[in-house]
């Protein structure tokens, strides 16, 4: 026990090495601040370009999420960090997370819009048309407040996937909570700084769970 | 133009690397296998257990959902691999790649088969048991075959949102087929062999995609 404890729970790596931690903190942070905006914001594009059924887009539409469904995000993180510059974009570490994560996670929350809207009944967007609100207008002052009701359950889910999802950023050596727990775990040759981590991880992100699996049984007794 | 598919689509390069692309390929496979078998039979074994009520048992698997819903994969891989061996406990990456992967899917698969067992009417309980079947049998022969049916709409999503997270083994080494793409990615200094791994991905995992779009609409579910 008190070599197990020695290891996982040390605190004198731990007061080396805390500064180390929350340096990666902000930066996983600051990652899923500018990440869930930004995906968002492409989901509800996706799903109220969708929601117009203009016949030619709505397969191409559906082709993409389908596309992004099917492709790990680890995959398209590589592919914009390591690919793109064979065509001459560098992007920079912080930039490539960003990128791949918002396409990835505006695919999921294109869907999850897109399902919520096609709950809303079409006579509220015939009755927001019929009083001169403009298609774009009826869509984000009518249909959308209420759609978005039907799916706060995904969307919390989905929101909490995304900000444990930067986690992946450690792959391109972004500097994030995870990274930094490893870098700091291979100077002191002690897993303290893993376990520290994940302990943050799971502070930071226990409350967002709990209101997940709440909006969920919600959502499945309502049935 | 010629350049561009020189760089993205080169059949020498391909043509070296098809051998190992397909080794990982398989490595792949097996990976999603143990962790769809390991998680799906986990989180069903937990979701019976928890049906019996034992409060101490319950709290256990209720913090153990709570944990796996709240920590990233590659958090629980990446501990598995490089924190277990300070216990004494030295596990090789597949295993670790499997371990982290099939943690996560047990605890979303708790949840959606425990949301299916409580969504069952008390009266199939009641007949049950009052045709001479012990708890037990009346949740083995009664209940479960009901709930499993409502749970599969619940899971497939999660269930390939999970599975594709097998990419992320490659930060541990995992022989897969992201792992040997980007190694033939920088010995070649070529980019086909991404583009090839991506299409290998888009294989796996674009039927499942369709069939689980297919799912949702048969069953109407959203997640």
């Amino acid at each position: 026990m008190q070599d197990f404890i020695a290891n996982f729970a040390n605190l004198e790596s731990l007061a080396r090495i805390y500064p180390l931690l929350f340096q990666g903190l902000e930066v996983t942070v600051l990652l899923s601040l500018v990440t869930v905006p930004l995906a968002v914001a492409l989901g509800l594009f996706v799903a109220v370009l969708y929601s117009f059924h203009l016949r030619f887009l709505n397969p191409l539409l559906i082709l993409w999420v389908d596309a992004l469904r099917a492709f790990p995000v680890l995959v398209l993180l590589v592919l914009v960090f390591y690919g793109l510059p064979f065509v001459g974009i560098n992007l920079p570490q912080f930039a490539a997370a960003v990128l791949a994560l918002a396409l990835n996670s505006g695919g999921y929350y294109g869907e999850i819009f897109r399902a919520g809207i096609e709950a809303v009944p079409r006579g509220q967007t015939e009755a927001a048309r019929s009083t001169g609100l403009s298609a774009w207008q009826a869509a984000f002052s009518v249909v959308l407040p209420q759609a978005v009701r039907y799916v706060l359950a995904p969307l919390a889910g989905n929101t909490l996937e995304l900000i444990k999802t930067t986690s992946i950023a450690t792959a391109v050596a972004l500097p994030e909570l995870l990274r930094s727990a490893r870098v700091a775990q291979e100077t002191t040759y002690n897993p303290t700084p893993l376990t520290a981590a994940a302990l943050i991880y799971f502070l930071l992100l226990w409350p967002l769970t709990r209101l997940v699996a709440r909006l969920e049984r919600k959502m499945v007794a309502s049935r | 133009m010629g350049r561009l598919a020189e760089t993205f689509f080169n059949a020498e390069v391909i043509a070296t690397y098809l051998p190992a692309l397909l080794s990982g390929f398989r490595v792949t496979l097996e990976l999603a296998a143990a962790v769809v078998t390991l998680g799906i039979l986990l989180g069903l074994a937990l979701a019976m257990l928890r049906a019996f009520r034992f409060r101490l048992l319950n709290g256990l698997i209720v913090a153990f959902v709570d944990v796996f819903r709240t920590l990233p994969q590659l958090v629980v891989m990446v501990f598995a691999y490089f924190g277990l061996p300070y216990a004494g406990i030295t596990i090789s990456a597949f295993a670790a790649a499997v371990l982290g992967l099939a943690l996560v899917l047990a605890a979303f698969a708790e949840e959606a088969f425990w949301a299916a067992i409580t969504a069952i009417p008390r009266g199939q309980w009641e007949a049950a048991r009052s045709t001479g079947l012990s708890f037990g049998q009346a949740l083995a022969s009664v209940v479960m075959p009901q709930a499993v049916r409502i749970a599969i709409p619940l899971l497939t999503n999660r269930t390939i949102a999970i599975t594709k997270g097998t990419a992320l083994a490659s930060v541990i080494s995992v022989p897969e087929i992201l792992d040997k793409a980007q190694s033939a990615m920088s010995i070649s200094a070529n980019a086909s062999p991404l583009i090839v791994g991506a299409g290998l991905y888009l294989a796996i995992f674009g039927p499942f995609v369709v069939v689980s779009r297919w799912l949702e609409r048969r069953y109407g579910w959203i997640i």
